[in-house]
């Protein structure tokens, strides 16, 4: 399995989101106890990054370093999101420590992680408009949406 | 209000807050808790364990901050007791959310470390360093070998401070008030030190990609001495009043255990990881700086309950004055900074003299560094854990996303875990025993 994956020469993993779950739940067999970062990258005006012969450059970038202890070593695995459906399969059940993570990756850069238990805004209050770390949203020209005290519910 | 509501919908994802019992599926509560502990495979979950049966009656959701002095900040939590019980934790956070992650993105590699260094308000300097060395990875140059060392120097001495401030904190949790004010007078010193190099006793901006700002002063080596020989002394003190004192272990010991798997599995890093018996230490793992050049000890703890905890941070705190104190014989000379006119402004003085410096000088604070495109992952071991910088780089001065993976922010994950089935009173001496730092939490 690991080897149908696209790499590049620093050793980053390239997968398509088809292959990202399963290639995740390799590594973690094969001793990566645990996951560093996630995050994503929004490539709005790079679509002509340079990637590894057979990626196709989409938008999003979600990008996922995991770490053995014991190997004492990290890698790192970066799956090409389209932004007309940007879904990528979550990795809580095989690493629970990226529910903060990902929730953060969904909150500012509007990826949706399918199967997270609590897919819900974590630093941006709950009535906000919009993916704050998205490049086409303007840092300076939004006013500054205050949350009004909660209805009911 | 219908409008609004109307209107934000598209967007709304349901409130963040912890739901109740009759409204969360029992399935919900297995994955909640479940897929945390990590069971092995094949193996159901005890629906006692998960006391999916307790009704709604017996429970009762309160809030615990977001204004609390023993929260550290602005951290709310979410619990639900049944009588003294805690049997569930949420952790609600985005009260100081800045985006200084978006805030990154327009600043240029010069700015960029005034911004970062705000991030962890009690170790600003690993933050410079963790962005520094990010730029200069991209960057591809070499640094010299005093820079190297004043870094590392500068950067346990933060260490110590921090870890001061946490058993100054931790005291005062606990209900031990004469820590608090010896912790801080403690602290003073380093702080002091740091404001006679950085003209700044927080957010220095000192340690900046290329080197550091400024050499270190004259007499420096007396300063750190007076530091190396007064903190140990004083940690036997600590030692003595805290470690053995029966209230103190009675409220620390077997509080908030979190299990090595548990910790691994919940991206746990620093202390919170080191007290469960896990040896991983960046500094020792995954040497950066020259801290493969010094001796010094990585400490577990074995129980990994909030005792351990404090025993690894005060042990730790011993390590970094052992380092500081090996800092202090092998100093080398030389610059501080590189010598390379594109990424560190020349010296003021030839700014007068030569054309060539004034035009350099005033590229760099317009135009900037100009970093090749690329991507990279640096991460350092921060008092509070694994500190970590993505950074992409798209060729112009400005980094294209500075992602930082706070430590505290992951950290704040296994606090449902330690809390469980503990008591309401052992919630305080948790959440301390893991340091969190809000300005980090939330960037």
């Amino acid at each position: 399995m690991i080897d149908d994956v696209i790499k590049n020469e620093a050793g980053n993993y390239f997968p398509t989101r088809e292959q990202y779950d399963a290639l995740v739940a390799e590594l973690h067999k094969s001793g990566y106890e645990y996951c560093s970062d996630l995050c994503a990258v929004d490539y709005l005006q790079h679509f002509d990054r340079p990637l590894p012969a057979g990626v196709v450059a989409e938008r999003f970038e979600v990008v996922v370093n995991l770490t053995s202890v014991k190997m004492r070593s990290r890698v790192r695995i970066r799956v090409q999101v389209p932004e007309s459906d940007p879904t990528v399969p979550t990795l809580f059940y095989h690493y629970p420590g990226t529910e903060a993570m990902e929730r953060e990756a969904y909150d500012l850069m509007g990826i949706v992680f399918s199967g997270h238990p609590d897919l819900t805004r974590i630093l941006m209050p709950e009535e906000w408009e919009g993916h704050p770390l998205r490049k086409d949203y303007s840092a300076e020209r939004v006013p500054v949406q205050f949350k009004h005290s909660p209805a009911i519910r | 209000m219908q409008a609004e509501a109307e209107f934000s919908k598209e967007t709304f994802e349901g409130p963040q807050e912890m739901t109740e019992r009759e409204f969360t599926a029992p399935r919900e509560l297995t994955v909640e808790e479940g897929a945390v502990l990590r069971l092995a495979e094949g193996v159901v979950v005890d629906a006692g364990d998960i006391d999916v049966e307790i009704s709604d009656d017996e429970t009762m959701i309160i809030n615990m901050g977001p204004q609390h002095p023993s929260t550290h900040g602005v951290l709310r939590l979410m619990m639900e007791l049944q009588g003294e019980t805690v049997l569930r934790t949420k952790p609600v956070i985005g009260y100081l959310h800045t985006g200084m992650e978006k805030t990154g993105e327009g600043l240029s590699y010069i700015q960029g470390s005034t911004n970062v260094t705000r991030m962890d308000y009690l170790s600003p300097l690993h933050n410079e360093l963790v962005f520094s060395l990010a730029t200069e990875a991209l960057l591809g140059v070499e640094i010299p070998e005093r820079a190297t060392w004043i870094r590392m120097l500068m950067s346990e001495l933060n260490r110590i401070s921090s870890h001061l401030m946490w058993m100054a904190t931790n005291g005062m949790d606990l209900g031990s008030t004469s820590m608090m004010i010896f912790g801080f007078r403690d602290r003073e010193m380093i702080l002091s030190f740091f404001e006679k190099v950085t003209g700044l006793r927080m957010n220095h901006n000192y340690i900046r990609p290329g080197g550091v700002a400024a050499d270190l002063p004259d007499g420096w080596e007396d300063d750190i001495l007076a530091i190396a020989q007064t903190i140990p002394g004083r940690l036997d003190e600590y030692n003595d009043m805290l470690t053995g004192q029966p209230i103190f272990k009675e409220r620390t010991e077997g509080v908030g255990i979190l299990t090595q798997e548990q910790a691994l599995a919940l991206s746990a890093t620093g202390p919170v990881l080191r007290s469960t018996g896990v040896a991983w230490d960046l500094r020792k793992s995954m040497p950066y700086l020259a801290y493969d050049q010094v001796e010094f000890d990585v400490v577990v703890g074995s129980v990994g309950d909030t005792f351990d905890r404090y025993a690894v941070r005060l042990a730790e705190l011993r390590e970094s004055v052992r380092i500081i104190t090996q800092i202090l014989d092998k100093m080398p000379s030389g610059p501080y900074r590189v010598l390379d006119k594109k990424i560190t402004p020349p010296p003021r003085k030839r700014i007068d003299e030569s054309m060539e410096a004034l035009i350099h000088h005033f590229k760099l604070f317009t135009e900037g560094i100009k970093v090749p495109p690329g991507e990279v992952y640096v991460a350092i071991e921060s008092p509070r854990g694994e500190l970590g910088c993505y950074m992409v780089s798209d060729g112009s001065s400005k980094p294209y996303r500075m992602h930082i993976r706070g430590p505290s922010f992951v950290n704040l994950q296994s606090l449902p875990v330690m809390m469980r089935g503990g008591l309401v009173a052992d919630a305080v001496a948790i959440i301390s025993s893991v340091d969190p730092v809000m300005g980090e939490v939330d960037r």
